[in-house]
């Protein structure tokens, strides 16, 4: 059950010495609860009551953490079931294939790709995380080197091999850089647990739809002093991915309400499993992979393994998790009143947007790459979008009105003319009644924005 | 050493050991009986590790009991054929599977429509003269299970079409097709309440969905259509599930119940506040769940939505083809919002239509009574 205010309150020294910069001890509590303060703030915590804090405090799902230094990324950390609750932690990092039988050449180039897909997004830069080396070749000398090669990559590793002679031979090149061993079974779950403590990594229990055994092993390898244990109870892509649902639900609500220890683990899907005998060709495999993966990020995949490298299949997927893993409890809104874009005078036109940040950077960003030049007037629409603020009734002439009155607009420009959004056109009457300007609709896109302030205002 | 050994092996049948006007000075004793403290721990720690590897206790499926349930809406009736919505009486199928799969409409217009994104465009080009030849061309050749028939052009400002002349239009859809029609106006709130009452009396014991009525039209006048000519009605609110909970009660002060009404809780695109739908909906459906009657109804997503996504549709080479581009981004969409439990999809590209039939399909499947391939050695076959 999700930990309150009050538990933590009890353990903390009720002194309300504001050292941490709270007023009081219930406040930290209530910061503390909701993560948006560290523990180690509090100067008078005993070391015993610091442990059992920490460990109350302990999200749901264990955080892990894979590769060293700047290739570092983490999975897992919920503390919940559905993001409205309180938010997701930890952006599912995406990981992407590789295997060892490549010429050099072609695996020099995939590598090249992975590490340099990228997609801008509202200011955010959104890229891939992590390589996964597969073993194909099924040779263990073979599999080291191409781990070797790894080592001049900028992304984390993910080695893949159920063969733990191999396992041990890719480690022997890079187990110093904390790679995500992939993965023990039934068959081999002695051998890796070795490994995975020798080089103090962690390690993928792949148990494909069987949570009964799932359980069973997780406990094998806690008890072997295992700590970070990530879980894939196996990705099925046709009709069986039903049954994948089921399996990371069941999973993931046992980690949160039942805090049921042997899956308080992140939850590992392979959407690139989609390529496996497809039938389809690789245009309908690539669609199809990014529906698995939509799938499984909406319902806990905290890791995820995709072989698709084309952008038109990446940027729904990246977007996607940008789009979930955003907090609800910020609002995603920017300040109302008037910017300024490129160079203005008395002479530059007045175009209206609202205070939806994602509305707002997109208008910014293309404004800028327009090279237009102009005041931009945001509205405060409680941070909602055009269309949505327009049928919601935030987007309204009175508002505009006081807008116009409260960011002084008047004072700054001699036009009395703005262009509006093209989903906002039914506000025009009201807007120019409201306002006494004269009201110019805009494009349905802001992509058109620039070119229009040049050419028709 | 030994006298502790003896000590320890004095209490090993002792549950609590009470001590009289014990001083503790703990750095001292931390010093003094580290060695054997240890030993001791480390028993323990054995202790602890044969427990652990005991047989796991059993696993057991996280399955809740809901006290309430979705409401089962039937479209379709008269010369249609019958599509049931809702009905859910738990949230995953691992629980209960749900006794409908979500389906999909497909938007047909009115009016040729010179926007529509050319990937849709070239599916429908040669029957977007006609509303009966498109509705007809989706469910022959894209197998809809249902047509959302949009009266576009009864909009002041696009053709200004009568309500006359959009009862023709419904009539036309009708006799071309035997699945049930959702109808939709233009989104002028003094017109479209008449339109829908033509369209709605044109329509006459068909069980229609008519989409929609909301806070900002005269939503009596729609729902008294659906009423005296038996169909349901869309009730749309903007991504606020109060809104959604009024506009309910009135619909059904209104004569309409439970069985008669689907909620639209608006679909904001992938990349567009979708966060905003999957929290409204997830929020919306886990009420109904819980007993809130006036949340109890199946939800629809206007998933045509996720086209206006820049993403979908605009050029541009270093995005790749908008002939995958827009498809996926419906998918996405749609796909999102299924997982928050919507009941009705309106879309627009057949692509988009069947993947997301094909996971929705299992929805309706018990856990584990598919049959499932090998991937035990997925590492390696992979190509």
């Amino acid at each position: 059950m999700a930990v309150t205010a009050m538990d933590v309150y009890k353990l903390l020294p009720k002194t309300n010495c504001a050292k941490c910069g709270e007023a009081s001890c219930m406040a930290f509590a209530t910061k503390l609860k909701d993560k948006e303060i560290g523990l180690e703030i509090c100067t008078q915590l005993a070391a015993n009551e610091f442990d059992k804090l920490a460990d109350i405090l302990a999200p749901a799902v264990r955080e892990i953490s894979i590769g060293k230094g700047a290739k570092a990324m983490i999975a897992g950390g919920d503390e919940v079931l559905y993001r409205y609750e309180l938010t997701y932690y930890n952006q599912t990092p995406l990981v992407i294939d590789i295997s060892d039988d490549m010429d050099e050449a072609a695996f020099d180039e995939r590598v090249k790709k992975i590490e340099e897909i990228q997609f801008e997004r509202t200011g955010e830069l959104l890229t891939l995380d992590a390589i996964a080396l597969r073993n194909k070749s099924g040779d263990a000398s073979r599999f080291k080197e191409a781990a070797e090669k790894l080592k001049n990559a900028n992304l984390a590793l993910v080695l893949c091999s159920f063969d733990a002679d191999a396992m041990k031979a890719a480690l022997e090149a890079v187990g110093d850089e904390r790679p995500l061993i992939y993965g023990a079974t039934e068959n081999n779950i002695e051998e890796m647990a070795t490994l995975a403590l020798e080089y103090d990594c962690p390690v993928a229990l792949f148990v494909p739809n069987d949570l009964e055994k799932m359980k069973e092993l997780s406990r094998t390898l806690r008890a072997k002093g295992i700590t970070d244990i990530v879980l894939d109870p196996g990705t099925y892509v046709n009709a069986g991915i039903g049954d994948t649902l089921d399996d990371f639900i069941m999973i993931r609500r046992l980690a949160v309400e039942e805090r049921d220890e042997d899956f308080r683990f992140p939850i590992m899907g392979v959407p690139a499993l989609t390529w496996l005998n497809t039938e389809e060709d690789e245009v309908n495999t690539a669609i199809k992979e990014a529906t698995i993966a939509t799938t499984l990020i909406n319902k806990y995949a905290d890791i995820m393994i995709i072989h698709g490298t084309e952008i038109w299949e990446l940027i729904p997927v990246l977007t996607l998790r940008q789009s979930i893993f955003t907090d609800p409890r910020k609002p995603q809104a920017v300040d109302a009143g008037v910017y300024e874009i490129g160079e203005v005078n008395e002479d530059s036109p007045v175009a209206l947007t609202t205070n939806f940040a994602l509305t707002y950077y997109t208008v910014e960003g293309d404004l800028k790459s327009g090279n237009a030049n102009g005041y931009l007037l945001v509205l405060d629409t409680e941070g909602r979008a055009v269309d949505v603020a327009v049928a919601g009734g935030q987007f309204n002439g009175k508002a505009v009105a006081d807008l116009i009155k409260e960011s002084g607009i008047e004072d700054d420009v001699k036009t009395r003319k703005m262009v509006i959004p093209g989903l906002a056109a039914p506000t025009s009457g009201e807007i120019e009644d409201d306002t006494g300007w004269e009201v110019v609709v805009g494009p349905r896109d802001s992509s058109a924005l620039a070119d229009f302030l040049k050419e028709k205002v | 050493m030994d006298k502790i050994a003896q000590l320890l092996k004095l209490l090993e049948n002792t549950d609590t050991i009470e001590l009289n006007e014990f001083r503790m000075d703990f750095e001292e004793l931390e010093l003094h009986l580290m060695p054997a403290v240890q030993q001791v721990v480390g028993q323990a720690q054995q202790a602890a590790i044969v427990k652990e590897i005991m047989p796991a206790e059993e696993f057991k499926p996280p399955i809740h009991d809901y006290p309430g349930e979705v409401a089962e809406v039937q479209l379709g009736a008269g010369s249609r054929k019958q599509v049931f919505l809702g009905g859910q009486k738990a949230l995953y199928r691992f629980e209960e599977p749900q006794p409908n799969p979500p389906v999909v409409t497909f938007d047909v217009f009115d009016i040729p429509m010179p926007g529509l994104p050319r990937p849709i465009r070239e599916h429908f080009e040669d029957v977007m003269e006609h509303p009966g030849d498109w509705a007809k061309k989706a469910v022959k050749d894209f197998g809809a299970n249902m047509v959302t028939i949009h009266l576009i052009g009864t909009g002041p400002k696009v053709m200004d079409k009568t309500p006359k002349e959009a009862a023709a239009d419904i009539e036309e859809v009708l006799q071309a097709v035997d699945v049930p029609l959702v109808i939709g106006a233009s989104g002028d709130p003094q017109k479209d309440p008449v339109v829908l009452e033509a369209a709605a009396a044109a329509a006459e014991d068909e069980r229609c969905l008519l989409a929609s009525a909301n806070l900002d039209l005269d939503y009596r006048k729609v729902a008294k259509a659906a009423v005296d000519y038996n169909h349901a009605v869309l009730s749309w609110a903007i991504t606020d599930i109060n809104m959604q909970k009024t506009l309910n009660k009135y619909l059904m002060k209104e004569g309409l119940t439970q069985n008669d009404i689907v909620m639209d809780p608006t679909t904001c695109a992938l990349g567009y506040g979708i966060e905003f739908s999957i929290d409204v909906m997830t929020r919306t459906r886990l009420a109904a769940l819980k007993g809130d009657t006036d949340l109890q109804m199946p939800m629809s997503s206007g998933t045509t939505n996720a086209w206006g996504s820049r993403e979908a549709w605009m050029k541009k080479e270093e995005w790749g083809p908008t002939d995958y581009r827009g498809p996926i981004w419906e998918i996405v969409t749609g796909l999102t919002l299924m997982l928050c439990g919507v009941d009705i999809f309106m879309m627009l590209h057949p692509q988009s239509v069947k993947m997301l039939r094909e996971i929705g399909e299992t929805f309706t499947k018990e856990y584990m009574t598919t049959e499932v391939p090998d991937i035990s050695n997925w590492v390696s076959q992979l190509e």
